[in-house]
């Protein structure tokens, strides 16, 4: 009744070979990658891997992502059976009849209901993608509707079927002693007339169906969007361990090299990100800048990356340069300038991705290159690094004037032993006029709770934040270095930051020079405060009325300070914030990080205009937000709208006037 | 042909005080920067090196830490930085400083013929825009103050013709070759430093040049050869403006009053 060994074998040996050598050919380009420590401490990368690969943790949360829970652990346990059935195609011997019965049994039943629901699910992923497909599902180069998703999913329904039908047809001949371990397949022998003289041709058939569906599977896997079968597992356990996945140290020497200019100047890892891929769209649906017209997406970098890779590979193997240029005008296999400058390292991509790909500092990577490899940026950057340097500020304002904010107040400077924290005021809060209001507040609102609190004055230097995101790592290092000496030379070790970008970077970033902080953002430490009971809010009524809470991503995304901010608006004003429709994790960009807060927004819809219209939706009096930058651009951006009645307050600012309304 | 460009290293006026007892200048503690007009003769010095291939030497009067400035040309693509620094040099007026600067040109004209040189067009710590035109009446070569573009350099007929930046106006003017030109910061965009040529300029050779070098007359130059001495430095007192309206109650009233006023004395170019 099967098929002869001698005629499958080889079929079998030639898949199989084929694959190896399209694997090995793939995957040996990942090794051109410059080297990256990625196998560290693995435990927790276990762990990882069990929650977001096995346990699909980012594919459930999107609702379509149920179906492909179903299909991807259906896959795992129908593997056992096509292993039974290409084993058994080469050796007849070999058969899971060889198991004790009951297992044999349940595997059986396994298979006829995960077949069932595999079949369900991949007829809701024909209708997702031909009837109510999201625009997010579409790239530039990819389409959902492209012949190569339909193959897949064809393959697949392809397998169940001839899975199914042949075991139906030999149930039907009653050649099967474990029919009653087969619900499905049982059933459907019933439509079959019982031995009928057609049926051992048709499990022959079906064999031979399932046979080439599988081994055409084979060999097409390594070609297709589908190699994240093989790939996205192990990316989940190669994950970067530290969130916020911040960018790496450059060494600084002659005859270094830059940033990343060509493929292979990324890492390893980078590449194998590439290849993990699944052209599921999440980032670009979370992304600011996909949302508002820019030509960056993050998918789309990442798909660029392995198709350059793919492309110039042999060359790089060869010792010879690659002809398709990583960075450079608009077609597939390259990245355009306008992407790369249009990120505010918002972290939205990172946290979209099922398979933790690490898309923002791969755009980083590529800034430096083009700032400290080809001098190239945006116009406007020239003044802020210029800035930078001279005056170590992004205004360029003199350096004498950063405390000149202290006029308004008595302030204590920091004296190891003598005041407990640091008070990093930043350059917003030093220099910015709007901002140097919620420094007051911030520091009254400290008074009034007993802290102990000092501030470097003239002598604060900037965190150097917007440079490390724009790929000036250069001047970045010399300030990390310049502060880091002055945070030891000074004892600090407790630090209040007023910007959450102040707060990543020396939390963060300066980790990565050996400096080890307790950094805390104003929210944090004040919500601490307040469950001490160290502040008296009172119950006072502010004039503040509906409030919506914008969350900065480098308070919340990228350092998970969520509740505080929330918890410390509503013990001042008894209610809690409304929520903006995408907050906390999924909150959407104000448009200013990673440097775009110098920089001009020329393509598309402006961000903080996108994010402005969403906080109106909720008709708030006061939006509150708890970043400097945030600030501006929610400031700037109703102001655009026509909706400048609508005030914007820091979150030290509400409470400072909570504290006034219960003195009152 | 050689190309030079003056450059000088300034205190980062923006941080300059004035002492209110003594009316001395506080400069403890003031960083120096690179003058900001002379960063755009640098910038265009490169532009004539990267079209036509020339050499650009960048020479600068200073003291031993005036260094920094040389490094920082060096690392923007110029191929020669000459430190002119001797105690001899010291406390020098406009007129002392040109006499070195020329005398140092020359010196590299006998080794490469000079084509052009370019300055700021002033420096923001004197502000007396006499250096440039200095040098060049003591070289002899034409001088083309204020240009704001570069038209065109005909190496053919050995001539120069640039745009120069007047109040209110554009005058257009040409100028055979040897030619020293002031440049204002409309001229060019400058470039920024690759992380690679900063870090070859650290290393890189800054050539010092003393008076045993330049061999000028003592008594022509630093403080003895400067009729200029300064007897006095003071803030003016600002006198006080006129006040309208309260500031408060009518914006869109004191809005007009501020457009007609600056209408009236012609700050509106409408």
């Amino acid at each position: 009744m099967m098929p002869h060994p001698a005629l499958f074998t080889p079929l079998l040996v030639a898949s199989l070979a084929f694959f190896c050598w399209s694997v090995y050919r793939r995957f040996s380009l990942v090794l051109l990658g410059q080297p990256e420590q990625r196998l560290d401490q693995p435990l927790r990368r276990l762990q990882e891997m069990l929650v977001y690969a096995f346990g699909q943790l980012r594919v459930i949360r999107k609702p379509f992502g149920l179906n492909h829970f179903v299909i991807f652990w259906s896959f795992l346990i129908l593997a056992v059976a096509n292993g039974e059935f290409l084993l058994n195609g080469v050796f007849q011997s070999v058969r899971l009849e060889l198991l004790p019965q009951w297992a044999h049994h349940a595997l059986l039943t396994a298979f006829d209901l995960v077949s069932v629901l595999t079949l369900a699910a991949i007829a809701f992923s024909f209708c997702r993608r031909i009837f109510f497909k999201p625009p997010y599902l579409d790239s530039l180069y990819v389409k959902a509707r492209s012949p190569e998703a339909f193959l897949i999913l064809s393959f697949i329904a392809l397998l169940m079927v001839a899975y199914l039908g042949m075991h139906a047809a030999i149930i039907a001949q009653g050649g099967e002693p474990a029919a009653s371990a087969m619900p499905v397949s049982r059933m459907l022998a019933g439509l079959f007339a019982p031995n009928a003289p057609y049926l051992a041709a048709l499990t022959l058939s079906l064999w031979w169906l399932h046979a080439a569906v599988l081994l055409a599977f084979i060999c097409f896997l390594p070609h297709s969007k589908h190699m994240h079968i093989l790939t996205a597992i192990p990316n989940c356990y190669l994950a970067s361990l530290d969130w916020p996945n911040t960018q790496p140290r450059e060494h600084f020497a002659k005859g270094e090299l830059y940033g990343v200019g060509s493929v292979e100047r990324f890492t390893w890892k980078d590449l194998f990100d590439s290849y993990s891929c699944t052209e599921c769209g999440r980032c670009q649906d979370a992304c600011p800048a996909t949302n508002t017209g820019k030509p960056l997406n993050p998918r789309q970098i990442v798909h660029a990356i392995k198709v350059n890779l793919l492309e110039n590979g042999p060359a790089l193997r060869e010792g010879r340069k690659g002809t398709l240029p990583l960075i450079g005008p608009e077609g597939e296999g390259t990245n355009t300038e306008d992407a790369i400058w249009a990120c505010t390292t918002c972290g939205a991509c990172m946290q979209a991705c099922p398979v933790l790909i690490e898309q923002m500092p791969k755009i980083v990577k590529m800034r430096r290159h083009l700032v400290e490899t080809e001098s190239r940026f945006p116009e406007e950057l020239l003044n802020l690094f210029e800035n930078m340097e001279q005056r170590s500020n992004p205004w360029g304002i003199a350096p004498g004037e950063r405390s000149k904010w202290v006029s308004t107040m008595p302030v204590r400077p920091f004296v190891a032993g003598e005041t407990e924290y640091l008070l990093y005021v930043g350059c917003a809060g030093s220099f910015d006029s709007r901002a140097k209001q919620v420094t007051v507040a911030l520091a009254t609102v400290l008074n009034a709770a007993g802290v102990s609190w000092g501030i470097l004055g003239k002598d604060e230097k900037c965190c150097g934040d917007s440079l490390r995101r724009l790929g000036n790592e250069f001047v970045f290092d010399r300030m990390a270095r310049e502060n880091v000496e002055l945070f030891r030379e000074r004892g600090v070790a407790k630090v209040i930051t007023l910007c959450p970008h102040c707060l990543t970077t020396l939390k963060n970033d300066y980790r990565q020079y050996g400096l080890e902080l307790e950094v805390m953002h104003h929210t944090e430490l004040i919500a601490g405060l307040l469950q001490d009971g160290r502040l008296e809010l009172g119950n006072a009524e502010l004039a503040l009325g509906k409030i919506s809470y914008h969350d900065p991503c480098y308070l919340g995304r990228h350092n998970g300070v969520f509740d505080a901010p929330r918890a410390l608006i509503e013990a001042a004003t008894g209610q809690a914030p409304q929520e903006l429709g995408r907050h906390r994790e999924n909150s959407f960009c104000c448009g200013a990080g990673g440097g775009r807060m110098w920089m001009e927004e020329f393509i598309g819809d402006r961000v903080n205009h996108t994010r402005v219209d969403e906080a109106l939706l909720g008709a708030p009096d006061t939006v509150c937000v708890a970043c400097p930058y945030c600030m501006t651009m929610m400031e700037d951006g109703l102001k655009d709208r026509g909706a400048g009645q609508v005030r914007v307050r820091d979150v030290a600012e509400v409470l400072a006037e909570a504290l006034r309304a219960a003195k009152a | 042909m050689l190309v030079v460009v003056c450059v000088k290293q300034v205190p980062d006026t923006t941080q300059v005080q004035i002492d209110p007892v003594t009316n001395t200048l506080i400069r403890e503690g003031v960083p120096f920067i690179v003058n900001p007009y002379d960063t755009h003769a640098v910038e265009e010095a490169l532009k004539l090196k990267d079209h036509f291939g020339f050499r650009v030497a960048a020479i600068s009067m200073g003291p031993p830490n005036a260094e920094a400035t040389l490094r920082k040309a060096l690392a923007l693509g110029v191929d020669r930085a000459i430190l002119l620094s001797d105690r001899a040099f010291g406390g020098a007026d406009t007129l002392a400083t040109s006499k070195v600067l020329a005398a140092a040109i020359e010196l590299l004209a006998q080794e490469e013929e000079v084509g052009v040189v370019i300055c700021g067009k002033q420096t923001i710590d004197g502000d007396t825009a006499q250096v440039g035109p200095g040098i060049a009446t003591r070289l002899d070569f034409c001088q083309l103050t204020l240009v704001d573009r570069v038209e065109e350099l005909d190496l053919s007929q050995r001539k120069i013709r640039v745009r120069r930046k007047l109040e209110g106006r554009h005058e257009e003017v040409e100028a055979p070759l040897p030619v020293l030109l002031t440049v204002v910061r409309e001229l060019n965009r400058p470039r920024y430093p690759s992380v690679s040529m900063r870090l070859d300029a650290a290393d890189a050779q800054v050539e010092l040049w003393d008076n045993s070098v330049l061999q000028l007359d003592v008594n022509s130059i630093g403080l003895k050869g400067s009729p200029t001495w300064v007897s006095r430095i003071f803030s003016p007192q600002r006198s006080l403006g006129e006040m309208l309206g309260d500031g408060v109650s009518d914006p869109e009233g004191a809005a007009q009053l501020l457009i007609d006023k600056m209408l009236e004395k012609d700050l509106l170019a409408l």
